[in-house]
């Protein structure tokens, strides 16, 4: 049994642990220890017939014995708390359970997070810290409070599927950084959590997923600057990603309730559908986008869909949309940048192109603004020439 | 080994000789720009002196503690300063000759025409490393 196969088995063993009444801080502790155990003793390729249940079995008593120790050295008594709480919690799915409990409200989205990634992912502090670029101490201390935080919460009903779902969204949009792919990380636990529940949102998250990794080969240069989707080299994109994510897409659209992730992916199913930027079907685009704006009243929906007005009606029609929206919007700018320069009012892109580049929230978006601005200014007939010096 | 912080201003330094805002160079010349920087980090991490790089976005806020029970002050976004960092770099070397080397390769990044910025950076040394000054 593999790592990975492994690390599949976390979510089940530390919920049924749980379950049984286990405190979820202690519970992790015993399950993570467990599974070092198995990682010690099992011959490779030959675990035990049943290998959640001796992970069930290790980490069990692995958890008796650091509560008998923490007793012991608190000088306590056996905390009720280790016997089988009755009532109705087997209903439901413990892997959905443990879901819920890393993404309870009262954690912030950042505990939440990490709280996720460690629970349910079995990544480590170390790894997860790396993800984040925060010290391994921060990061420590970020999971054992929230581990704390959520200690008290009981596990008995039906949690927020949004609360979760938005939890996995986060760690698909860190992306990549340093060492760890937290993508990849995040269509994992979303394939894990589609396994454990048929909420057609649950199936629309993980078909975002799969159709936007199917892009990643094609949106980056080799020397990391940006390539625009109307750009990209579409043979570069995942085939075998795209095809997965429009069956898992068309499954949850079938059960007639729709919801934002599942608009979204349709969105992303409709750019996957193109051979060619030309060949886009802007107006199924737009018809998409009025039910995601329709569903989250969203001003970053709003303003996505103005620019795919822009496209299917013109950019002046594109342009008038836009105007309805707030200035102060994150990439206004660089929608009013894109929308000027498609209607060939070259002048007033470029000087808006250095102004969103001015606004960036990340390396790679400025440098591609301010390439955009270059390339504009240039064929404006640059008037830095004038101001360069001599060579 | 030490540790210093190479600092880019977006305000505040003295002029670069080769002095056109990023905007007005040809394409070509950004692209060429960025890769010499992306090859400069990675020949510092092949040296094994990097340590981190990070860019500021150009607005930011001042900001003070106003007395019990107040909100705290704030001056910004678009506060009237002097100075205004526009990122970093810190390095971890064996001598101050040898972080102002680095310094120079940074500043000989090149710029509109291809020529070299010749920016002016600003060197400072980590207070807490004994041998922090040691070279100088």
């Amino acid at each position: 049994m593999d790592t990975a196969a492994l690390r599949d088995l976390i979510p089940g063993v530390l919920a049924a642990l749980v379950r049984r009444g286990a405190d979820f801080a202690t519970a992790e502790d015993a399950v993570q220890e467990a599974l070092i155990k198995a990682l010690e003793t099992w011959e490779p390729g030959r675990g035990p017939d049943d290998p959640k249940a001796w992970l069930i079995t290790t980490a069990w008593r692995r958890f008796l014995d650091l509560t008998r120790a923490d007793v012991a050295r608190r000088n306590r008594e056996v905390r009720t708390a280790v016997e089988v709480p009755p009532g109705p919690t087997a209903l439901v799915d413990d892997t959905l359970q443990l879901y819920f409990l890393c993404a309870h409200p009262s954690l912030s989205p950042a505990s939440a997070v990490a709280l996720t990634l460690r629970a349910v992912g079995g990544l480590t502090t170390r790894q997860i810290a790396r993800a984040y670029l925060v010290p391994e101490s921060t990061m420590a201390q970020r999971i054992s409070r929230a581990k704390r935080t959520v200690s008290e919460v009981r596990l008995n009903r039906l949690g927020n599927l949004g609360t979760v779902l938005r939890v996995l969204y986060l760690v698909f949009n860190e992306g990549y950084t340093g060492d760890v792919d937290l993508s990849a990380e995040a269509i994992r636990l979303a394939r894990q959590l589609a396994a454990a529940t048929d909420a057609p949102e649950v199936a629309g998250l993980l078909a975002l997923f799969l159709l936007h990794d199917a892009r990643r080969p094609a949106r980056t240069r080799a020397d990391g600057t940006l390539v625009p989707l109307a750009e990209q080299d579409r043979t570069l994109w995942r085939h075998d990603l795209i095809t997965e994510g429009v069956a898992v897409l068309q499954a949850a659209l079938a059960a007639d309730r729709l919801g934002e992730y599942q608009a979204q992916a349709a969105i992303a199913a409709l750019h996957a559908d193109a051979r060619t930027a030309d060949e886009t079907d802007w107006v199924q685009i737009v018809e998409w986008y009025d039910e995601l704006v329709a569903l989250t009243d969203s001003p970053v929906a709003r303003l996505n869909r103005a620019v795919a007005v822009g496209e299917a009606d013109g950019p002046r029609a594109g342009l008038a949309a836009l105007a309805e929206l707030d200035p102060a919007l994150p990439r206004h700018t660089a929608s009013a940048a894109y929308l000027h320069e498609r209607a060939g009012d070259i002048a007033r892109a470029a000087q808006l192109y250095v102004e969103a580049a001015d606004q960036a929230h990340t390396v790679p978006e400025r440098n591609h603004l301010l390439l955009k601005a270059a390339t504009l200014h240039q064929r404006l007939g640059s008037p830095g020439d004038a101001k360069r010096l001599p060579g | 080994m030490a540790k210093y912080l190479l600092l880019k201003h977006y305000r505040g330094a003295p002029a670069a000789v080769n002095d056109v805002p990023m905007d007005q160079w040809a394409p070509e010349e950004i692209e060429a720009h960025l890769q010499y920087m992306k090859g400069l980090a990675t020949h510092l991490e092949s040296t094994g002196e990097f340590v981190d790089a990070q860019a500021l976005a150009p607005t930011g806020a001042w900001v003070r503690y106003d007395g019990e029970g107040k909100p705290p002050v704030t001056d910004g976004p678009f506060a009237e300063t002097k100075d205004l960092v526009a990122g970093w770099m810190i390095i971890d070397v064996d001598s101050y000759e040898r972080a102002v080397e680095v310094a120079g390769e940074l500043s000989a990044a090149p710029g509109a025409g291809g020529k070299p910025i010749h920016e002016w950076l600003e060197v400072r040394p980590f207070l807490g490393d004994s041998d922090a000054c040691h070279g100088e």
